[in-house]
């Protein structure tokens, strides 16, 4: 675990060494608020709650996120610092899991800094702060499986722009794993257990039930093993092939 | 000690190392020669634990690579080819992570790094970014990563290129400085640096050994072991001098370079001919510039192995 610790703060430190971490903040601060206000008619729905602000925030997550997970591998393999990495006595496990909390920690933190909204609601009315937390839990949730599941597309490739289309793929079919886009795919030949299965593979509906202040365990069983997963498939694609 | 026992190594249908064995043991440093593609940074790189083999063996101070790799890793330094590293890092920064990794704590984590920053000649770059570092620096970064923790196994992957003359020496010196009680094994293209730092080197060619011996031994093997080389004064003298020396009867060959007006004897097999060149030259009135007795040209053995 002492090694986790180490990795995350590299890479933590690597965010802000660069202007990217500055860029991404600012844009995803940007656009959560325009989402908010013009797209959710924050003002004019008349209610104190953030329900405008989360409702966009999984299509929000669908570009951002991938751009902060693609380079966590494909970086590392095309520059070859992989190389040194991996015959650094760390366990391929310990370098996975630092590099995936180092970018869930660094959106948790650009999640954050959309406080003012928090404030500004509080300010305009008596929201209920309850709900609000669980929705902001909901959404670093979120944020955890967008990013495993980028990390995995990222251990996939040395190219960075191939990390990101992937991410982008694959995240959106989870976001919409429960609507007919996906499921009518399957519906034509797949056995209706399947389809149901895959149907409760969706983010939207683990994640808007959370937003809606309802924190069920299913639902963090589902983020949990979700992200779980594809950090384990990580960790098989570089045991597979660490010298791409 | 290291020890291989018949490493091999497949991409597709391509035998990148094929059957390879050998053991180093402390105080040797051994050279690892080859033409590009031949294998050598695939064979450091299944030591070093980052290619698993595709089937073979081999074990770093008794701790097998598959089955006890993090043991194997701590008893290695290992310098990859190119020397990567994280370029938006500061070279302090750098290699603070990296004694982290190597769980270097208190008053030793400071003499070590002291010591590898004082032995690379870091300090003036301490502060700045690697990206913005000239490639001899970046190279001298990567030789601080490999030995800040001290290792009993060095496995360093052309720790000399892009270096200039002088940064190669300091960096065969430190090499030197190190061999006494540790195992070395260093890939390199300039075959001046086996000369300078090995003790031994193996050959290896389309993956496979092709020769395990002393420098010494692999310049034993060239034409040019025991050969005579004169360099005349008069060039007018170079045709009877090279017609004075193909007369003797141990001299297998004259080789007459007009250009450096040098004529060089090759000896028969096992025959010395150093004496009776120099008597000759005397007897037959040569003025001489140069004489020397050539070891052999570890270049011409090995191109006659690899080709």
């Amino acid at each position: 675990m002492h090694n986790v610790g180490i990795i995350t703060r590299r890479e933590l430190a690597s965010y802000f060494a660069t202007p990217l971490a500055y860029v991404f903040i600012l844009i995803f601060l940007v656009l959560a608020n325009a989402f908010t206000f013009y797209l959710g008619g924050f003002y004019e729905r008349g209610q104190a709650d953030l329900t405008p602000f989360f409702t966009f925030q999984p299509w929000l997550y669908l570009f951002l996120i991938p751009a902060i997970s693609m380079k966590l591998w494909a970086e590392e393999r095309k520059s070859g610092s992989i190389e040194l990495l991996m015959t650094q006595p760390v366990k391929l496990w310990d370098a996975v899991l630092g590099k995936f909390l180092a970018a869930w920690i660094f959106t948790a933190l650009a999640l954050g800094l959309t406080f003012p909204l928090w404030l500004t609601v509080n300010y305009l009315g008596s929201p209920d702060n309850g709900a609000i937390l669980a929705a902001y839990l909901g959404s670093l949730l979120l944020a955890a499986g967008f990013l495993a599941i980028g990390s995995c597309m990222s251990a996939l490739t040395r190219n960075q722009v191939v990390a990101f289309i992937l991410g982008v793929v694959v995240c959106f079919a989870f976001l919409l794993a429960g609507f007919p886009l996906v499921l009518d795919l399957f519906r034509s030949w797949a056995p209706q257990p399947l389809v149901e299965a895959i149907a409760s593979l969706s983010f939207l509906t683990h994640f808007e039930s959370i937003v809606k202040g309802v924190i069920d365990v299913r639902d963090l069983l589902y983020f949990a093993m979700l992200t779980g997963f594809f950090l384990l498939a990580t960790a098989v694609t570089l045991e597979l092939r660490k010298d791409l | 000690m290291i020890k291989t026992e018949h490493l091999t190594k497949h991409y597709g249908a391509l035998k990148a190392v094929d059957d390879v064995s050998f053991q180093v043991v402390p105080g040797e440093v051994l050279g690892f020669l080859g033409p590009n593609g031949a294998g050598k940074t695939t064979t450091m790189r299944m030591l070093a634990g980052f290619v698993a083999p595709s089937s073979g063996s081999a074990s770093i101070c008794g701790h097998d690579i598959a089955s006890d790799a993090l043991a194997a890793k701590t008893a290695l330094g290992y310098l990859p080819e190119g020397a990567p590293s994280y370029g938006e890092m500061t070279v302090r920064r750098f290699l603070d992570f990296i004694a982290d990794l190597r769980g270097l704590e208190g008053a030793r984590r400071s003499a070590r790094l002291d010591h590898v920053i004082g032995n690379l000649h870091l300090s003036p770059v301490l502060g700045q970014t690697i990206d913005t570092l000239s490639k001899g620096f970046r190279r001298r970064v990567g030789l601080a990563q490999a030995i800040v923790h001290d290792p009993p196994v060095l496995i360093l992957d052309e720790p000399t290129d892009g270096l200039d003359p002088n940064q190669k020496h300091e960096v065969r010196t430190l090499i030197n400085d190190m061999a006494r009680d540790k195992i070395i094994v260093i890939s390199t293209h300039t075959l001046e640096e086996v000369d300078a730092v090995c003790t031994r080197a193996i050959i290896i060619s389309r993956g496979r050994i092709v020769a395990d011996d002393t420098p010494a031994g692999l310049a034993a093997r060239s034409r040019y072991h025991n050969a005579v080389s004169m360099q005349l004064a008069e060039p007018g003298q170079l045709e009877l001098a090279r017609a004075a020396v193909a007369a003797l009867p141990a001299v297998a060959r004259v080789e007459v370079s007009e250009r450096e007006a040098r004529v060089t004897a090759l000896p028969q097999p096992g025959a010395m001919i150093f004496a009776a060149v120099s008597e000759l030259a005397a007897s037959t009135g040569l003025k001489l510039k140069e004489l020397h007795l050539e070891a052999g040209r570890l270049d011409e053995v090995f191109r006659t192995i690899t080709a």
